[in-house]
């Protein structure tokens, strides 16, 4: 493995009851590098997330995680956490009774007010507005969604694994998500993120596209938002999405590598 | 104890005698552990009582307020009257408690809520040394029209078990009024808790109950809930939040009855179990008008899988993960 890869995906496989989400990933991402993943609903982006983060039900039958060189692949949750990864889940939990800024106080090794704040603020968040209120169901799904990306930013990961950071939340406030991904990076956390939408791999160093299941794509931004914005975004109505037969999957295959108007 | 109360318990030391000190102090230190704030017992602009086993060690009305309590037995009878329109700054605080190991110490009370006023109460309940102490509870509750009455009960039991909390209500929530109660035993051992609650809501009505509650070893936790709800467009909410461990056993049975056109009722229960501990969940809906609604929503077992990874993804180990899920559910 080359010394700058903080992460490495090899050869992943992962069966959940009625379907295999993932076949075969292949990822690498470096030290420092914003590294968006790209890919439709259902193309197992979020399944290779919780497969990275240990979740329960998604362990690989095949193939190993390494991160930092060790290999994570049996790892619990915590461990994993514990070295550095996290993730910020696509639709975040709910917790009763805990306040904001207790929960990003939580993964602080050393939780400290002005962190919590700023923490806010980089999601455009009021700090004295939300610190005192709950994680429960009075947040609005974007204003969770913001406080997800908040505790992990305070979090100050090794590897931040972003699930659709941009779902759900309001289209003026994407330059901030952007902003902050950059920033994160800045201060030494790599950034896995994971998108469907496109422009958002604007700020990426290097992007994968995913689908059915497998990674099929990798190079620079540029490169990979073009394959997918012409390749998969067209046909995203006949690409469908998980659970993939084989039929299904090789069709997925074909479309996106050959085209739909190729038939 | 501040100065303030010094100065006044060796007052009423001279008239009331040693033994009243000590039992008010000793009312005090528990109130404290509880969670009260003894110093507010005692703020003649606070209306308050202070009832120890049977005995009324201290009781003030205040403008508006009228406490009223009688030593009986083996418990008090209390009357509280809230003339009408009447507007509180402050809570009427309340604090009950067995000192001893053994006891029986039985309320009968009755809350009169005059149209238009709104107070809230808030009650400790301490029983820090049981071994075998019963609480019986036996309140009447009217809530009277566009009335406001929120009343938050709180205890602490130490961590024997020994105690057995049987609080029954009768409410009646006229047209306009507003009830909300809260029960919380999450602090010490519940030991055996058995709330029986009824509340009937005229037109226009609120009802509110929240109960939360946190067992242990063999604690038996028991709930059972009805609000009818009998006039046009009133409202209705039973919130349950119950945690059980080792051997504990909660069952809670909540009825909502929609009986008027526009009355909406909700149920909604939480109860979180680990080891051999059992929780069971019954709410039964009845709806007598085809334009009222009622609804009901439980979780009960192992904690929140996603929760849980989402604390843990921060870190934090997983019994530390359940001790927060389950404190901020509780809180």
């Amino acid at each position: 493995m080359e010394n700058n890869v903080l992460l490495q995906v090899d050869n992943v496989w992962v069966e959940r009851p009625g379907a295999e989400v993932l076949r075969g990933v292949n990822l690498n991402v470096r030290r420092g590098e914003v590294h968006a993943l790209l890919g439709l609903n259902g193309s197992g982006k979020t399944s290779l997330a919780l497969t990275l983060m240990g979740a329960g039900g998604y362990e690989p039958q095949r193939g190993r995680i390494i991160f930092d060189d060790r290999d994570i692949t049996a790892l619990g949750v915590t461990e994993r956490a514990r070295m550095g990864l996290t993730l910020a889940w696509q639709e975040p939990a709910r917790f009763e009774g805990l306040s904001v800024a207790d929960y990003l106080a939580l993964g602080m090794r050393e939780p400290e007010r002005a962190r919590i704040e700023g923490a806010l603020e980089a999601v455009a968040l009021a700090p004295m507005a939300y610190m005192g209120r709950a994680v429960d169901t009075t947040l609005s799904g974007g204003e969770r969604k913001r406080i997800e990306l908040a505790a992990v930013y305070a979090m100050r990961p090794r590897l931040a694994v972003l699930d659709e950071p941009d779902s759900g939340i309001d289209v003026l406030c994407l330059d901030d998500i952007m902003v902050l991904v950059r920033r994160m990076a800045g201060e030494g956390t790599s950034v896995l993120m994971i998108t469907h939408r496109d422009e958002m791999a604007e700020v990426a160093d290097a992007a994968s596209l995913m689908c059915a299941g497998a990674i099929i794509n990798t190079g620079t931004s540029a490169e990979v938002r073009e394959y997918f914005a012409q390749r998969c975004l067209p046909h995203e109505d006949q690409l469908g999405s998980q659970p993939w037969g084989e039929e299904a999957g090789g069709t997925y295959r074909r479309v996106v590598s050959e085209g739909a108007d190729d038939e | 104890m501040s100065s303030h109360q010094q100065r006044d318990s060796a007052l009423r030391a001279e008239t009331q005698g040693e033994a009243w000190v000590r039992d008010f102090e000793a009312m005090m230190e528990a109130y404290e552990k509880a969670g009260g704030r003894s110093d507010l017992l005692q703020v003649p602009k606070i209306a308050s009582a202070v009832i120890s086993g049977n005995r009324v060690l201290a009781a003030n009305s205040i403008e508006g307020v009228s406490i009223e309590a009688e030593e009986l037995e083996n418990g008090v009878r209390a009357f509280v009257t809230v003339a009408p329109g009447t507007r509180l700054d402050y809570p009427v605080h309340l604090c009950f408690g067995v000192i001893p190991k053994e006891g029986l110490q039985e309320i009968f009370s009755e809350f009169e809520i005059g149209e238009g006023a709104e107070v809230g109460f808030l009650a400790h309940c301490t029983f820090p040394n049981a071994v075998d102490v019963r609480h019986v509870m036996d309140a009447k509750i009217h809530v009277g029209k566009d009335a406001t009455m929120r009343y938050s009960e709180g205890h602490y039991h130490g961590n024997l078990g020994g105690v057995e909390v049987l609080p029954t209500t009768r409410a009646q929530v006229d047209e306009g009024g507003q009830l909300e109660s809260e029960f919380d035993l999450v602090h010490g051992r519940v030991g055996r808790l058995a709330i029986d609650f009824e509340v009937d809501v005229a037109a226009g009505g609120v009802v509110e109950l929240v109960a939360k509650a946190n067992g242990s070893a063999e604690d038996e936790i028991s709930v059972n809930e009805v609000v009818r709800l009998n006039g046009e467009g009133a409202r209705g909410l039973t919130k349950t939040r119950v945690a059980v461990r080792d051997e504990a056993v909660s069952e809670i049975y909540t009825t909502a009855e929609g009986n008027a056109p526009g009355a909406v009722g909700h149920m909604d229960c939480t109860e979180i179990v680990r080891g051999a501990a059992v929780a069971r969940n019954v709410p039964t809906v009845v709806v007598r008008d085809d334009r009222a609604r009622v609804t009901h929503e439980a979780a009960i077992g192992s904690v929140n899988r996603k929760e849980l990874e989402t604390l843990m993804a921060r870190g934090l180990g997983e019994d530390e993960a359940v001790d927060i899920i389950i404190r901020g559910m509780l809180r």
